[in-house]
C-alpha cells in the first residue's frame, strides 16, 4: 500500500514532542528511552490505512467477534445489559451502557483475573467486618455477580410476576433500588455489595479504553469530551479556551507486526 | 537448607527510591552492593501502552500483589484486625523503582517546624497545648542539618519550581534545577484568589520536569508532556523522576551493584547486637539464600521495614499499654477531607490534561505558620489546586444531593466533567499513643510470615483540623469566580476503603532517645550498629505535605552515615 500522509492529531503531537525533547536523545546514560517510541510510532502511523479503507472484507468488518460471552449465560448477560442501562441510560447526551457494550465488558472482566480476585488477599479466616475494613467475604466477584443477577430475576418474578428484563424501566429502577438499599436477601450477602459492584463495573464499561469491549467507538469518552490516549498536551495545557479533540484509543497506538 | 552466598559490603532490602539512592551513592563511593527487590525489573519501554485507566488506575497494575502480602487493619484495640483484601486507602509499591514509578512527583521539603515540633509547640503555647495521648517529638535533626541533603535529591531528580519561594517555608541554599511547571487557567484563578486574601501562593515544586535536564551524574531526561496519566502510571517519557531512570542507571554503570529481582527478604540474620546479613527467597523457585554483608539496609517502605524488624526479633517492639519499646511506634498518615469544589456554569477547563505534580498551593495554614492559641489542633495543611489529569472512570463530579446512578447521575456527571475546580487541604497527621504497627496474631503472607497489623483512627485533632482547613479552602474557592461552591468539612472514622494517600509514616522513628526511637539521625539502629533503616518509617509524625522529599534527603544522609560507618564502625552519634 502506498504511504499516505495522515493528518491525525497523534502525529502532530509526536512531532511536537520530538521538537521539545529532541536534545534528550543521546548521551552516555539516557534515563528515559525516547528514540524508540517516536521512531516506531511514526512508522506505524505513516503506513496506516486511511479511514474507510480496510484490509479485511467489508462484510466481516462490521462484525465484532469479540462480542460473545466468556462467563455469563445468556440470561445473565441480558439482565446485565438491562440493569447497566438503568444505571447509565441512553439520553440526549448520547448512548447508554447497553449501546456502549458495557455488558460485554462486564462479562469479559468476570472471566479475567479481576473476576477471580486473583490479586486480592483471599486467605482465610473470614470474619464479619466493620464497614471501615472493607470487603471480607470469601465469595469472588464473579460468584457475587452471578448470584446477584439471578436474584434480580427471582425478586422481579416474586414482585411483578415477570423476569427483570421484561419489567418497565421504572420497575427495573425500583428493583435495583431495593438491592441498593439492602431490602433483598442474597444468601446472607448484603445486596448492596452486589449492587455497588454492578454499578462500578458499569461505569468502567462506559469509560474504559474500548480495547476491553465497552465504550464502543469511544462514544463514552465523546459524551464528556474526554480525549482518551493522547501523546502530549505540551502546547495546550496553558490555553484558556476549552479544546475539543477527537479521542484516540490504545488501538491507535499499537504497532501491528 | 538455605544457600550461603559470598559476603558483600552492603545489602539493601527493597529497590525503590531509598534503595536506589543508597545503591547509587555507595557504589559510586566504591562499595559493593547487593540490591534485593521482591518484584520484577522495570524499564521505560513498559509504559508505551500505559494510557490505560482501567489497567493501571482501577486494577493497580504496578502495585504490590495483595494475594501474596497485605496488611491487617483495625481502628482501635477493641476491634478485631482484618486483612486489607483489596486496595483502597493506600497503594503499595512493588518491583524495581517501587512506588517511585507511579508516584505524582509533588515535591515538598518538610518545614523547619516539623523537625522540632515538640520544642516549638512548648515554646510558643506551653506543654498543656499537647493533648494527653499525642506523642509528638523532635526528630533529633534540624531542618538546617538536613538542608544539604535536600539539595542532593533535588539535583539528582531535577525538581522544577519557582526561583523565589514564600518566606513561610524552609529556605533553600540552591534554587530548583529547572523553572516551574506551566500555569493552567485553574492555577491562575487559584493564585489570584489566594493573593487577594493576602496569602502566598506558589507553583507546586515538581519532579515532573518542566524542561529537559541533565543531572550531576550525567543523566539526561526530557520535559513533561502533561499527558494526564501520571499518578498510578509509569512515565513513557522518563520525564517523571523515577529511580529507574535516575539512580539505577548510575549504580549499574559502576559495575558494583548486584541487582537481584524476585528476591523477597524474609529475615535479618543477627546476634542481638549486629546483623550478619539477610535471608531471602528467590520467588520463582522458592529457594532460600543467605546474603552476608557488613551493613544491612532496610529500604522496603514503612510496613516492610517494621515487619522485618519484628519478625526477625531485632529491637524492642512498642507496647502501647506501658508506652515502652520503639518498633511500631508513632504510625501516622495524612489527613485529607477538607476541600471545596467550585462549579462553573459559564466555562469549561481542559481538566483531562495535567501532570502528577501540576498545581499551585499555599502554606499560610501549614505547620505553625498561623496562631493556634485558640484552635483545638496543632499543625495544619498545605492548601492546593492540582491539575493531575482527570480520567473518566474514577472521576465523577456531581453536586451534593445528586443520585449515584441513573438518568440524573449521568446528566450531572457529564455536564460537570470539565467544570469543577477543587481546592483541597493535605493535612498533617499527629501521632498518638494508640496508633501503631505490630504483628498480626492470625493472618499470614504467602510465605507463612505474619502480616503487619495497623491500629489507626482519626482523632479530635483531625476532626478540628479538617473543619478549620475546609473554611480556608472555601474562602479561596469563593473568590475564584465560580457559579457556586460546595464545602466538605467533615472527617469521621478512618476507613480503609476509599483511596486517601500513600503517605504512611512512622514505625521506625528517628530521635535522640534510644528508648523511644529506633534509629539515630544517621538512620542507624540504636540496637544494631550495622543496620540502617530508612524511609518514611523514620518520620516521628507526618507533615501537611507529601513525604518523598524528606525521605530522599534522609536517604542521602544515610549514605553519608554508612560511608562513615564502613570506615570507622561504631555509633555515628
Ligand atoms: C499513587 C501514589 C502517588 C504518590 N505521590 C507522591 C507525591 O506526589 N509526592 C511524594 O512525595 N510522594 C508520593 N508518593 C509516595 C512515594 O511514592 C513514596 O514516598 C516513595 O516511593 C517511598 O520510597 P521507598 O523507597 O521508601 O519505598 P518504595 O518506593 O515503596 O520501595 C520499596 C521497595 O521495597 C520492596 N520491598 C519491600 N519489602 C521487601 C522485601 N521484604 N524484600 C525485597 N524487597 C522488598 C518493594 O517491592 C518496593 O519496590 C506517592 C505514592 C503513590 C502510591
Ligand atoms: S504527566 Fe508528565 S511526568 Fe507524568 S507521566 Fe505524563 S509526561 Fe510523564
Amino acid at each position: 500500500m502506498a504511504k499516505k500522509p495522515t493528518q491525525k492529531p497523534q502525529d502532530e503531537s509526536r512531532r511536537r514532542f520530538l521538537k521539545y525533547s529532541g536534545t534528550a536523545i543521546g548521551g552516555v546514560v539516557v534515563g528515559g528511552v525516547i528514540g524508540g517510541i517516536i521512531g516506531s510510532s511514526n512508522q506505524k502511523r505513516g503506513e496506516d490505512a486511511e479511514p474507510g479503507e480496510t484490509k479485511t472484507p467489508a462484510a466481516e468488518s462490521n462484525r465484532d467477534y469479540n462480542q460473545a460471552l466468556m462467563f455469563f449465560n445468556q440470561d445473565q448477560f441480558m439482565i446485565t445489559e438491562a440493569a447497566s442501562e438503568r444505571i447509565f441510560p441512553a439520553d440526549e447526551n448520547g448512548p447508554g451502557a447497553k449501546e456502549l457494550g458495557a455488558a460485554f465488558f462486564i462479562d469479559h472482566q468476570m472471566a479475567s483475573a479481576y473476576g477471580m480476585n486473583a490479586r486480592d488477599y483471599m486467605m482465610p479466616p473470614f470474619y464479619k467486618a466493620e464497614a471501615s475494613q472493607g470487603y471480607q467475604l470469601s465469595f469472588k466477584r464473579r460468584e457475587l455477580l452471578a448470584l446477584g443477577l439471578d436474584a434480580l430475576n427471582e425478586y422481579s418474578s416474586d414482585k411483578y410476576k415477570k423476569t427483570f428484563t421484561k419489567l418497565a424501566p421504572e420497575e427495573q429502577d425500583a428493583v435495583l433500588s431495593d438491592f441498593e438499599k439492602d431490602k433483598v436477601n442474597l444468601k446472607g450477602v448484603p445486596a448492596s455489595t452486589f449492587f455497588s459492584l454492578l454499578q462500578s463495573l458499569t461505569i468502567e464499561g462506559v469509560y474504559a479504553d474500548p480495547l476491553y469491549g465497552g465504550n464502543k467507538n469511544m462514544a463514552g469518552w465523546k459524551m464528556r469530551n474526554y480525549p482518551g490516549n493522547q501523546m502530549s498536551f505540551y502546547d495546550d495545557i496553558e490555553k484558556e479556551e476549552f479544546i475539543k479533540m477527537e479521542p484516540l484509543s490504545l488501538h491507535d497506538h499499537l504497532e501491528l507486526g | 537448607m538455605a544457600t550461603k552466598l559470598p559476603k558483600a559490603s552492603v545489602v539493601i532490602v527493597g529497590m525503590g527510591w531509598v534503595g536506589g539512592i543508597l545503591a547509587a551513592e555507595l557504589t559510586k563511593a566504591g562499595h559493593t552492593v547487593v540490591g534485593l527487590e521482591r518484584g520484577k525489573s522495570r524499564a521505560t519501554q513498559d509504559y508505551y501502552h500505559v494510557h490505560d485507566e482501567l489497567r493501571y488506575a482501577s486494577r493497580y497494575e504496578l502495585m504490590q500483589d495483595l494475594s501474596k502480602e497485605t496488611i491487617t487493619f483495625r481502628n482501635t484495640e477493641k476491634m478485631k484486625a482484618l486483612p486489607m483484601r483489596s486496595y483502597g486507602s493506600f497503594l503499595l509499591g512493588d518491583g524495581l523503582g517501587g512506588a517511585g514509578v507511579h508516584w505524582n512527583g509533588q515535591y515538598y521539603r518538610f518545614l523547619p517546624y516539623d523537625f522540632e515540633i515538640y520544642s516549638k509547640t512548648v515554646e510558643r503555647y506551653g506543654k498543656n497545648k499537647i493533648p494527653k495521648d499525642m506523642t509528638i517529638r523532635d526528630w533529633g535533626i534540624t531542618y538546617d542539618q538536613l538542608e544539604p541533603y535536600f539539595v542532593k535529591y533535588e539535583q539528582m531528580a531535577g525538581i522544577s519550581g519557582d526561583k523565589t519561594l514564600p518566606p513561610n517555608i524552609g529556605a533553600m541554599s540552591v534554587p530548583f534545577s529547572t523553572g516551574p511547571m506551566k500555569k493552567t487557567p485553574g492555577m491562575k484563578i487559584f493564585e489570584e484568589s489566594a493573593t487577594k486574601l493576602g496569602y502566598h501562593p506558589y507553583i507546586i515544586p515538581s519532579a515532573n520536569l518542566s524542561d529537559n535536564y541533565t543531572n550531576p551524574d550525567g543523566i539526561e531526561r526530557a520535559s513533561c508532556q502533561y499527558c494526564g496519566y501520571c499518578e498510578r502510571f509509569g512515565c513513557e517519557y522518563g520525564a517523571k523522576a523515577d529511580p529507574v531512570v535516575t539512580v539505577f542507571p548510575v549504580a549499574l554503570k559502576t559495575g558494583k551493584l548486584d541487582l537481584r529481582t524476585h528476591a523477597n527478604v524474609t529475615e535479618i540474620m543477627h546476634d542481638g547486637k549486629k546483623a550478619s546479613g539477610v535471608r531471602y527467597v528467590n520467588t520463582p523457585t522458592g529457594e532460600e539464600f543467605i546474603q552476608p554483608a557488613d551493613v544491612v539496609i532496610l529500604a522496603g517502605y514503612v510496613f516492610s521495614n517494621v515487619r522485618l524488624l519484628l519478625t526477625s526479633k531485632l529491637g524492642k517492639p512498642y507496647d502501647p499499654k506501658t508506652d515502652t519499646g520503639a518498633i511500631g511506634r508513632n504510625y501516622a498518615y495524612q489527613v485529607n477531607g477538607a476541600s471545596t469544589s467550585a462549579f462553573y456554569e459559564d466555562r469549561e477547563f481542559n481538566l483531562a490534561m495535567g501532570a502528577g505534580a501540576l498545581g499551585s498551593n499555599i502554606d499560610d495554614f501549614n505547620g505553625d505558620n498561623f496562631d493556634h492559641s485558640d484552635l483545638k489542633f496543632l499543625h495544619g495543611a498545605n492548601i492546593r489546586f492540582t491539575q493531575t489529569g482527570l480520567r473518566p472512570i474514577q472521576y465523577q463530579p456531581v453536586p451534593l444531593g445528586t443520585p449515584t446512578w441513573g438518568k440524573d447521575f449521568k446528566q450531572a456527571s457529564i455536564h460537570n466533567a470539565n467544570r469543577v475546580l477543587a481546592v483541597s487541604g493535605q493535612g498533617a497527621s499527629m501521632p498518638n499513643r494508640y496508633h501503631y504497627l505490630d504483628l498480626d496474631p492470625e493472618y499470614k503472607d504467602a510465605f507463612g510470615m505474619p502480616l503487619i497489623r495497623m491500629t489507626f483512627d482519626f482523632e479530635e485533632q483531625d476532626v478540628e483540623l479538617v473543619k478549620f482547613i475546609a473554611q480556608k479552602t472555601k474562602e479561596i474557592a469563593d473568590g475564584m469566580g465560580a457559579t457556586k461552591t460546595e464545602m466538605h468539612d467533615t472527617i469521621r472514622q478512618y476507613n480503609i476503603v476509599p483511596y486517601q494517600s500513600t503517605h504512611n509514616t512512622g514505625g521506625t522513628i528517628m530521635g535522640d532517645d534510644p528508648k523511644t526511637s529506633v534509629v539515630n539521625n544517621y538512620l542507624q539502629m540504636w540496637d544494631a550498629e550495622n543496620v540502617f533503616v530508612c524511609g518514611a518509617s523514620n518520620f516521628a509524625h507526618n507533615s501537611g505535605y507529601n513525604p518523598t522529599a524528606t525521605v530522599g534527603a534522609l536517604a542521602y544522609r544515610t549514605a553519608e552515615g554508612i560511608e562513615k560507618y564502613l570506615q570507622k564502625g561504631g555509633s555515628l552519634v
